[in-house]
């Protein structure tokens, strides 16, 4: 589903470069992780692969379902089925996030070629999926993550993802900022959403997160490249070893 | 074959396509010779049939208007308008007096019909449609209830056609031409027209006092809640004809009204001159709200063309408790200089201003208000919100003073200016002046631009770059969005999208 080809990539601005050369394949309906110390460029993959402005790819190819999508905007990207859940989701003044929802959602559906949702329809699924995150309505009338604390911010991510049905859910340290109980409605949010078509690659820091959705695959990312990959079992050598072994080990 | 193409392209930039009420109507027109004169204000007073002491009125005005310079101290820049080369009279020929629809010059109807006013009485009978999204929309406290709205229809220069005239009369509601005004209610207009904006006022509120061809007038009487909310639209139609409108509203004791005012105009290349004068009057216990759509021309993509709009609009709270309350989407016009005030003359009386401002390519926009508290215990609320793109210039000019009588005046206001791009400017002037040491003034102003971070997470939910930048900017509005009228409130969040096309990329 997922093909990284010797990705380098580098910010716009000052030219740093932060992805070095990198290879990742992920297949339809595989959890793949991916770890790694501060600073190695989990995130800025992230941002690359939903097609953020800042960052120039340089060398390298992003094929998605075979297709590259370099050339495409963010809002293309996401009617292809790319979703990106935010490690810091942006609050939007004035737009209530129920409003939010169904503008994302039309506009998916619009670029599809389908009609606009009807409104019971509309509500019935947001209601559901609100539900199924614990989220009370009343939340969903405020303004899109103004005043939600973090573990609210998350939810709505999650319940962004279930609303929109992506095929590649991307998942930017979603575990920050949670409390256990928290984690755990979120976990089971990703995890009610796996299946054979959709693949998903969770970004994180600890091991905590891929206790509660467990990957089928798990990657190492150091200075902007995939240093080693294993099964979930990597994710605990790691969390009890720390990454110097590994880092040393590819060095 | 290159040749072809460009010629294409560039008649596909001119903004034919990309203004969506840009289209002219054939229509025969009745016009006075272009310039202005005493025979032109003679001639103009002669084809509506006034009386001699309205001509005299108009003649002062003229003369005071010889001895004023053009005020040059709003952050607006235009080339010096020939007054001489613009005609100050058009009218659509009809039938004398039309009594119904079918005496109205069907020409006229299409017009309506193409800009999707209700004009028609069984449209109107039938009341305007909630959207769908009603059932998620926080209720507002505006509400529109009664679900029908009065339209005083001005084409051009002349009030065509009224509707509603009768139920309104049952109410005891005049709403009518102010030439009609003048003809059948000559004590009420000799008695508050200049009330408010004297024929001294300022350089294009005494010219408008000599030349205004037509505009609304509304009375609503003692004790009286106006039963609908009155509405006219105003569209500019005949190349280089100044408009001027003059619009008296005026509400008696305890009575009540909601007034709106939407403006679109076809698209041509000369700048058009408009500068209209809109008065209120609340005696004790009156409240008046006005609100404004206004959507004129702005100029092609270089700023070429588009409307000058000099507007003098003034509410007096004359009375005690009174309240009058501005409401105002302002996206079109190449230039615009206009500030909605009030003047709290009444002890206890309120004033509010609401406001959006959006400029895009080389729209230049100097608005704001002015509170002006004399009366004890007055209050006034100011809420602005200013969005630049493009290469326009946006600012916000305020006034807020408090007479040295005017004890426990309070005023609150926010100023909030959006950018969109890095060729545009937001300017915030606010004066403010108490002369009474009980008064208390809050004011509070912010610039942002869209971040970059705004638009990547919108965008990422599958949304457009353009529906992003309106999704935000909408957002950024809602506040004043909320102090609109239902039914134009869909239409000035449309209105918004429509005028940030093409700020992006």
């Amino acid at each position: 589903m997922l093909e990284i080809k010797n990705l380098h990539a580098r910010i716009v601005d000052d030219g740093t470069e932060i992805i070095r050369g990198l290879n990742l394949t992920v297949k339809a309906g595989e959890v793949a992780a991916i770890m790694g110390p501060n600073g190695s460029g989990k995130s800025t993959l992230s941002y690359i692969l939903a097609g953020r402005e800042d960052y120039e790819v340089t060398e390298g190819d992003i094929l998605y379902n075979g297709q590259s999508i370099l050339g495409m905007d963010p809002a293309e990207r996401a009617t292809s089925g790319i979703f990106l859940a935010f490690q810091y989701p942006m609050e939007i003044p004035g737009v209530a996030t129920m409003e939010f929802l169904k503008v994302a959602m039309n506009e998916q559906r619009k670029a599809r070629g389908e009609e606009p949702l009807k409104i019971p329809e509309f509500l019935k699924r947001v209601k559901e999926a609100a539900a199924s995150l614990s989220m009370d309505m009343a939340m969903l009338k405020r303004p899109l993550n103004v005043g939600f604390s973090g573990g609210e911010k998350k939810r709505a991510e999650i319940l962004q993802m279930k609303l929109l049905e992506p095929k590649l859910c991307v998942l930017d340290e979603t575990d920050s900022g949670l409390d256990i109980d928290a984690l755990k409605i979120v976990s089971d949010g990703v995890n009610a959403l796996r299946a054979p078509d959709r693949a998903f690659l969770v970004i994180t820091h600890y091991q905590r997160l891929l206790e509660h959705i467990v990957p089928d695959t798990v990657h190492v990312l150091y200075k902007g490249q995939v240093i080693k990959s294993g099964d979930k079992s990597l994710a605990l050598d790691l969390e009890a070893n720390g990454y110097a072994g590994v880092i040393g080990e590819a060095a | 074959m290159p040749a072809v193409q460009e010629t294409i392209d560039r008649v596909r930039k001119i903004d034919v396509d990309q203004y969506k009420y840009g289209f002219q109507t054939e229509i025969a027109m009745d016009k006075a010779p272009k310039g202005l004169s005493e025979d032109i204000i003679r001639f103009i007073s002669a084809k509506k049939d006034e009386p001699s002491w309205m001509l005299e009125w108009r003649l002062e005005a003229y003369r005071r208007w010889l001895t004023l310079d053009e005020p040059t101290w709003a952050r607006v820049h235009y080339p010096k308008i020939d007054f001489q080369d613009i005609y100050f009279y058009a009218a659509p020929k009809s039938t004398p007096g039309p009594t119904s629809l079918s005496d109205v010059d069907p020409e006229l109807l299409k017009v309506y019909e193409k800009l999707g006013i209700p004009l028609r009485e069984q449209e109107i009978l039938a009341g305007v449609q909630k959207t769908d999204a009603s059932e998620l929309e926080e209720a507002s406290d505006n509400v529109y209830k009664s679900g029908r709205v009065a339209v005083d229809a001005v084409f051009d220069s002349v009030s065509v056609v009224t509707t509603f005239k009768k139920e309104l009369a049952q109410a005891g509601v005049i709403f009518c031409s102010i030439s009609e005004a003048i003809r059948e209610h000559p004590e009420l207009v000799k008695k508050y027209l200049g009330s408010v904006v004297p024929t001294s006022d300022n350089y294009y509120a005494t010219l408008n006092s000599a030349v205004f061809t037509d505009g609304s007038f509304v009375f609503v009487p003692k004790g009286v809640r106006c039963p609908m909310e009155l509405s006219t639209y105003f569209r500019m139609n005949e190349k280089n004809t100044g408009q001027f409108e003059r619009t008296l509203i005026i509400a008696e004791e305890g009575a009540y009204v909601s007034y709106l005012e939407g403006c679109t105009a076809p698209q041509r290349d000369e700048n058009q001159l408009h500068a209209a004068v809109v008065e209120l009057v609340a005696l004790d216990d009156a409240e008046i709200k006005y609100s404004t759509v206004q959507n004129w021309y702005p100029g092609d993509a270089e700023g070429k063309g588009g409307i000058y709009n000099f507007v003098t609009k003034r509410g007096d709270c004359r009375g005690d408790r009174s309240k009058i309350s501005w409401t105002q989407v302002e996206t079109g016009s190449a230039i615009t200089w206009k500030y909605p005030s009030c003047i709290l003359r009444g002890d206890d009386s309120s004033g509010e201003f609401y406001s959006i401002a959006v400029s895009n390519g080389y729209q230049q926009v100097d608005s704001g208000t002015k509170m002006i508290h004399l009366g004890k215990n007055t209050s006034s609320r100011i809420i602005s919100k200013g969005i630049a793109a493009g290469f326009s210039q946006n600012t916000y000019r305020g006034q807020v003073s408090a007479h040295r009588k005017a004890t426990n005046a309070r005023n609150f206001t926010n100023c909030d200016s959006l950018l969109i791009g890095d060729q545009c400017g937001a300017h915030t002037v606010p004066y403010m002046e108490a002369k009474n040491s009980t008064a208390q003034f809050e004011h509070e102003a912010t610039t942002s631009k869209i971040s970059e971070d705004q638009k990547f997470y919108v965008m990422q939910r599958g949304i457009p770059e353009e529906e992003a930048i309106a999704l935000i900017v909408n957002g950024f509005v809602k506040d004043v969005i909320q102090q609109l009228p239902m039914e134009f409130a869909v239409e000035a969040q449309k209105l918004i999208g429509i005028s940030l096309e093409g700020s992006v990329g």
